[in-house]
């Protein structure tokens, strides 16, 4: 039965770094930004050669002059030199000063932060311990101790400001490094034998390597910007041009030549936006965070089957429940309004009748839409998914295209939900008992103390051994399959109509899974309310239901009473899924002696 | 009948637990076990019985604080980082979860070639070697070039056999290698792991919560509960005719497909946890009494 044919997978092949420069190019921001930058750059290495004049040859007479007299086309400055010449050259040093902070930085925090997150240990102690050092001195006294005692070159105080400014590459590095150290892809690497530098470079440098270039961008600005605030203090060493230098002199001489001071704040200003918004551009890129959602009408419908498949229907059988009607859902289509202006449908027009004290199954598998069948009844579908077409007829109220004042009458009073992870469902802040108490008093209209009693009598009726202690306990005090329980006594506090248990025993163990399958058993029985289980798992079906719909591919392809499914099933896929089962299957035996393959 | 491939004896793997004073955890105590070559040898248990443990400990990413592992003789419990290396060419490992045991940034062929250019196998020769994996796993040809973002989760966990294959290993580790998938595609990875075994005798660890999963593919089972191994035999014995009681209630608690069965099982199921009620009173009688 090895049928192997594996489908190929349509997407077509996309490597994430073209995209990633296509993506920052399309964003106006990222563009105007890395223009700039780029503009700066060529200035910074071409910016010597192109100046007309030597930057530090002064002259009484150009002193003050304005911009376009004598063929100086920025004027002079307050010593009489070429303000063009000293604002290119100033780029060179005032950039390469920056970078060297920049350079420093990513070495001591990104070679730190790999070793202490990838080795830990003390290593990892030791260098936690440093960085918080280096956090708690207030950087610009350092910076002013090191001019008084090394001198005013604006190389070395940029590297001090490197050392200064490594915790922030630290801190970003050993956060991913610790979060991907545990990924089973650098386990699996491990037992393939690979070293650990390669490991690094391979496996764990390729993930920390984007929010490392976004940090550079940032560190670089605030070094141009703490660098400048430096030389414009009078702190920088002035025989070399620099912008906070140029910015110094022209702010002496604010009232005689106050357009000295526009080109270096210019410079300094447009540089540190560029590489801000630069920085954001790649954030944006990397994240994909695309927030246009319009909904067009006539927009295209993907994933919608030419046509409609007829239905397996089976007649009912004598155990069937003959009730009346409760939950009528026809022709459901479900779909996702996509970023582009179309829509996927995942639902493509099912019927589906659940009766008064009914369980009803749906059976599918990953990405059969059951669940979004089972959300758009409750009107919780995902952002972007809403029901496009069809009828959901509870009770007689219309919930397809009901709004939230409908739905707040239904949800938590005549329809309750059981999800499939209890824990996430919880919230870790409140105790289990606020978190019961809270719905009663609010949906029910129940006072504090008859809330109480009822969660109590609830927390006690699905079976917990000490309902006090679990009232007043937090979710991670309980275990899964409590943590479930509560949940269902959520559920059932309201004495619903209809409870949609979306795979409410998946993530649990097989033993409490039985445990609590007894207690769903149980309390429906006790309520006769209906039920819509939604599962992937024949045997939570054959346990609970009356009746079952399989689901696949966004369509209900056969439908009828639980033996009858089981039984005789005439749809290919529901005998493909029954054929799959294991449980009935033979044991593989014991070893066969056998001659060795290899020596 | 041939010597064992994997021996484990008196295993205890005790982990740390952060803060001062408290009490490490025990995730195995005193665990023994043996894997003939070409085995398969179940581990059935369920979350926090120690099974995974016991796989990572195999592998050497579990730290070994007592008893013994021995591989073909050497023994493989505590290894230095370079020792360990040398041993990926005959223990590998299938994780559980698709999603994240393949590097997304990377290529299926890259991620392929990675255990062979670790161990000097130059370019071409592990391009070749992909591609025959991929043929191995029923992967069409043309898998090499992307990324495993593209796959199903049935596909990705035969792109994870293939990197286990890859270097012709004697042993492999699979750590709930098919609880991610869905039904057909988890019959059809099954008997790809049973089609591989046949072919290249080679031995599993098999470990799995589903006592069905572990029933189809394995010679020997193994069940874990709290840490031990409560009981060890025969796959058809141990997941037909159990005989502990934690086994038997195990199996007693898997439903079964089919409506009419599964309310007998239901039935019987009840009655044997009276039993054990029962006979845990009564010892608990016996033993205050003594």
């Amino acid at each position: 039965m090895t049928e192997l044919v594996a489908p190929v997978p349509v997407v077509s092949p996309t490597r994430a770094k073209t995209s990633l420069m296509r993506r920052l190019v399309r964003n106006p921001v990222g563009l105007t930004a890395l223009f700039f930058l780029a503009l700066v750059a060529l200035v910074a290495v071409f910016g010597p050669l192109l100046a007309p004049a030597d930057p530090n040859a002064a002259s009484l007479q150009t002193i003050l002059l304005a911009p376009g007299e004598q063929g100086y086309v920025l004027g002079a400055d307050s010593a009489g030199r070429d303000v063009l010449s000293r604002l290119l050259s100033a780029t060179q040093i005032s950039i390469g000063a920056a970078l060297v902070a920049v350079v420093v930085a990513l070495a001591l925090g990104v070679t730190g932060g790999l070793l202490a997150g990838y080795y830990g240990k003390w290593f990892d102690s030791v260098s936690s311990w440093l960085t918080g050092l280096i956090m708690a001195l207030p950087g610009i006294v350092v910076l002013l101790a090191a001019r008084a005692v090394l001198g005013p070159s604006v190389w070395l105080s940029m590297a001090i400001f490197g050392v200064l400014m490594s915790p922030a590459f630290f801190r970003l590095v050993y956060a991913s490094v610790t979060a991907v150290r545990n990924e089973l892809y650098v386990d699996a690497a491990r037992v393939s034998g690979l070293r650990d530098g390669r490991i690094i470079a391979r496996h764990i440098l390729s993930v920390v390597r984007a929010p490392v270039i976004i940090q550079a961008a940032m560190i670089t600005g605030i070094a141009i910007a703490i660098q400048s605030g430096l030389e414009f203090l009078g702190l920088g060493d002035l025989s070399v041009p620099t912008w906070g230098g140029m910015l110094s002199d022209g702010f002496t001489k604010i009232y005689n030549a106050p357009v000295l001071m526009l080109w270096p704040s210019l410079a300094i200003g447009l540089t540190c936006i560029s590489l801000t918004l630069l920085a954001n551009a790649l954030r944006d890129a990397l994240e994909r965070s695309s927030s246009t959602r319009k909904r067009r009408r006539a927009g295209k419908v993907n994933g919608a089957p030419a046509e409609r498949a007829a239905v397996v229907g089976h007649a009912d059988d004598v155990r069937a429940a003959k009730g009346e009607v409760l939950l009528s859902v026809r022709d459901l289509h479900v779909g996702y309004d996509q970023p582009d202006g179309s829509l996927t449908q995942v639902v493509h027009g099912i019927d589906l009748d659940i009766r008064k004290g009914e369980v009803h199954g749906l059976i599918g598998e990953s990405g059969s839409g059951k669940t979004q069948t089972a959300f758009s009844v409750l009107g919780l579908l995902p952002s972007g998914g809403r029901v496009t077409k069809g009828t959901i007829d509870f009770g007689g109220l219309q919930l397809a295209d009901a709004g939230e004042n409908v739905y707040r009458k239904v949800r938590g009073k005549r329809i309750a939900y059981v999800p499939q992870e209890p824990m996430s469902n919880l919230d870790g802040a409140f105790t289990i008992g606020s978190q019961l108490v809270e719905p009663m008093r609010v949906v029910l209209g129940l006072s504090k103390q008859a809330a109480t009693e009822r969660a109590l009598a609830l927390l006690a009726r699905v079976g917990l051994p000490d309902p006090k202690k679990t009232f007043a306990s937090y979710p991670h005090e309980i275990s899964g399959g409590q943590a479930q329980r509560v949940l269902i006594a959520g559920a059932v506090s309201c004495d619903p109509e209809l409870l949609i248990a979306d795979e409410p025993t998946t993530a649990l163990d097989v033993t409490v899974q039985a445990e609590v399958l007894d207690l769903l058993r149980d309390l429906q029985a006790e309520f006769g309310m209906a039920m819509l289980l939604v599962t992937h798992n024949f045997g939570v079906v054959a346990d609970l239901c009356d009746r079952v719909s399989v689901m696949q591919s966004g369509l209900i392809v056969e439908s009828g009473p639980v033996r009858s499914i089981f039984n005789h099933a005439e749809h290919p896929y529901t005998q493909s899924l029954l054929d799959a089962i294991l449980e009935d299957g033979e044991p593989r035996g014991a070893l066969a002696p056998r001659k060795e393959v290899s020596a | 009948m041939s010597e064992s491939l994997l021996d484990i004896r008196d295993l205890e793997v005790t982990y740390p637990i952060k803060g001062f004073g408290k009490q490490p955890f025990r995730a195995l105590k005193g665990v023994s076990l043996d894997i003939k070559p070409g085995e398969t040898v179940g581990l059935v248990g369920e979350s926090g019985s120690g099974k995974t443990t016991l796989g990572r400990a195999v592998l050497g990413l579990a730290p070994v604080t007592g008893g013994s592992i021995r591989y073909r003789e050497q023994e493989i419990g505590h290894l230095h980082r370079r020792q360990r290396r040398a041993l990926s060419s005959e223990i590998q490992v299938v994780f559980q979860d698709p999603y994240s045991s393949l590097n997304p940034s990377l290529t299926i062929e890259q991620i392929l070639s990675e255990p062979l250019t670790a161990r000097g196998v130059d370019g071409k020769a592990a391009r070749a070697r992909v591609r025959e994996l991929l043929g191995q796993v029923n992967l069409p040809a043309d898998t090499a070039d992307r990324l495993p973002r593209e796959f199903s989760g049935g596909q990705r966990q035969r792109i994870a056999i293939a990197r286990a294959l890859a270097l012709d290993p004697k042993l492999i580790v699979c750590d709930e290698p098919v609880s991610a998938l869905d039904l057909s595609t988890q019959a059809r990875v099954l008997d790809l792991f049973i089609e591989i075994q046949e072919r290249t005798g080679v031995a599993y660890l098999f470990i799995s919560h589903d006592l069905a999963v572990v029933r189809h593919i394995s010679h020997r089972v193994a069940v874990m509960y709290h840490g031990e191994i409560v009981e060890y035999g025969d796959g058809d014995q141990v997941t037909a005719r159990p005989e502990h009681p934690y086994t038997q209630r195990l199996f007693m608690a898997a439903p079964v497909p089919d409506p009419d069965r599964q309310e007998q099982r239901r039935a019987d199921r009840r009655r044997l946890m009276d039993e054990q009620a029962a006979a845990d009173e009564q010892a608990g009688a016996g033993l205050g009494a003594a």
